[in-house]
């Protein structure tokens, strides 16, 4: 597909086609402004792609398949109680509220937020709002997840333990998620397999299985066989970043 | 509290020994005596009421429209492009100087003054619901729409919610101005009201009385902000800030 941006006349994307695999955790790793967002407001129903189409096979092309976006930072609604939140995208897909309600209490509970059921985001740290947005992609009956680097506004060890649970959630509730990250590490870490994106208008470089069983410790990180596949994973991008920066190839 | 008592203290004594010009500045006991003469007597209701009835009469018929055009202007571009010419040639206009005209058209009833009300009234409320719309970030409709939100969950669950400091400081806006309104049309064309007690007063030259309709409209306006904050509180628990 390829996505040119109307108001600023910027082609985004350009010719990415890729497929996933029912309950694959699949991590898009790319140098910023390579049109991850893009890619994931498509996937979501909100872009239109100026060419091209995403298809769900399971359900033939016809019909979408529900999906749920978890944002950077800023997902949730400031007027909406930490339950209100996790049970929204039920609440949009007009699930009843005494049902939506007893799904998102026991969602809340699993994330270890019980306590804060009737408070407001701005009551919670940035990790603790991060855990409610998960938790509301988990609790929506999506068969997609779309994560748009959704620890990207936290500190490293908050952000390293979020990774965990993640993980941890994402063992007991299988999903199908397509997850957007520039870090390398975090892609590699969480990733079935990894899809490496240019820069500016995105195209797909490559896409990289990852031979880490599950599940996985942050330790697996430096197995000689990972960190070679960092490596290479760095040098597709390093030669976009400097071309963004109108450096030259290699130092 | 302290430096008001004592600017009372010092006003107090200066009237009682003829210092300050007694005619202008009548002693703060004085007009305290006034103040409880004026609410005993059973006139004085009657242009509070009178007043109180036109004020959120005026509110209530130009501030509802008002609120549902600003925020559709804030919500859709092409709202925004057909109202905004009206908005911006009628806002400037001091509402009070159309009463004539529209005494000419209406007649000099009630329905003229309410018109001029509602008309000063329905401006705060627009900007403030218009610009309350705009300011709410993008990212909160993309989430309603992930979820493939209808356009009326949008209205509820965006629109509304993330307007409404806005909207609850246009509506204290709103109410300031129906009140100015209702005094300044009392003032000149009215049998009844505050606006016209104050005009009684000047033309005797009852100088008490002016300071006691001043201290009720005082303790009018202090009492409509308390109720606003409790509803701001209320309507926007999320938001401690508006409640000031």
């Amino acid at each position: 597909m390829r996505f040119d941006s109307a108001d600023r006349g910027v082609r985004a994307l350009d010719s990415v086609s890729f497929a996933a695999t029912e309950n694959e955790f699949l991590s898009v790793v790319g140098p910023s402004g390579c049109g991850k967002s893009t890619l994931l407001r498509i996937l979501a129903g909100i872009l239109e792609p100026t060419s091209g189409a995403v298809e769900f096979a399971a359900r033939g092309s016809a019909e979408r398949l529900r999906t749920a976006l978890v944002f950077q930072e800023h997902g949730l609604l400031p007027w909406c109680t930490v339950l209100e939140n996790v049970a929204l995208g039920l609440e949009l897909r007009g699930v009843p509220r005494a049902d939506r309600e007893r799904a998102a209490h026991a969602f809340v509970a699993a994330v270890g937020l019980e306590r804060f059921t009737g408070a407001y985001p701005h009551e919670l740290s940035v990790g603790m709002r991060q855990r409610v947005a998960l938790a509301r992609a988990f609790v929506s009956d999506a068969e997609i997840l779309l994560l748009d680097e959704p620890f990207g506004a936290l500190d490293a060890q908050t952000r390293a333990v979020l990774q965990q649970e993640l993980m941890r959630i994402w063992r007991d509730h299988r999903h199908t998620v397509v997850h957007v990250t520039h870090d390398i590490e975090e892609a590699i870490l969480l990733g079935d397999r990894v899809l490496v994106m240019s820069g500016r208008p995105g195209r797909i470089l490559e896409i990289l299985a990852v031979p880490l069983p599950r599940p996985r410790e942050p330790r697996a990180m430096d197995r000689p066989e990972i960190r070679d596949l960092k490596w290479h994973v760095w040098q597709l991008l390093e030669r976009e970043v400097r071309g963004s920066l109108g450096l030259a190839g290699s130092p | 509290m302290a430096s008001v008592a004592a600017l009372l203290l010092l006003w107090e004594l200066g009237a009682r020994a003829g210092v300050v010009y007694e005619l202008a500045f009548p002693a703060p006991t004085a007009i305290a005596a006034e103040v409880a003469a004026l609410v005993g007597g059973i006139d004085f209701w009657r242009h509070l009421g009178a007043t109180l009835a036109r004020t959120s009469l005026g509110a209530v018929l130009g501030g509802a429209p008002a609120l549902l055009a600003g925020l559709a202007m804030g919500w859709s571009s092409r709202v925004r492009a057909a109202l905004d010419p009206i908005v911006a040639a009628i806002h400037p206009l001091p509402k009070i100087a159309v009463l004539p005209l529209l005494m000419v058209i209406f007649g000099i009833g009630e329905t003229s003054k309410v018109i001029a009300i509602a008309l000063g009234a329905s401006f705060p409320i627009l900007l403030n619901a218009a610009a309350g719309v705009r300011q709410i970030s993008p990212l909160h409709f993309d989430v309603v729409r992930s979820y493939g939100g209808s356009r009326r969950k949008l209205f509820t669950r965006v629109v509304l919610p993330g307007a409404l400091p806005f909207v609850l400081t246009g509506l204290r806006l709103s109410l300031n101005v129906a009140l100015l309104i209702s005094i300044a049309v009392e003032l000149v064309a009215s049998p009844t009201g505050l606006g016209r007690l104050i005009w009684l007063s000047w033309e005797t030259l009852r100088v008490e009385r002016l300071y006691a309709v001043l201290v009720v409209l005082s303790a009018l306006g202090v009492a409509i902000n308390l109720a606003l904050g409790r509803l701001a509180r209320r309507l926007a628990p999320w938001q401690p800030s508006i409640a000031a």
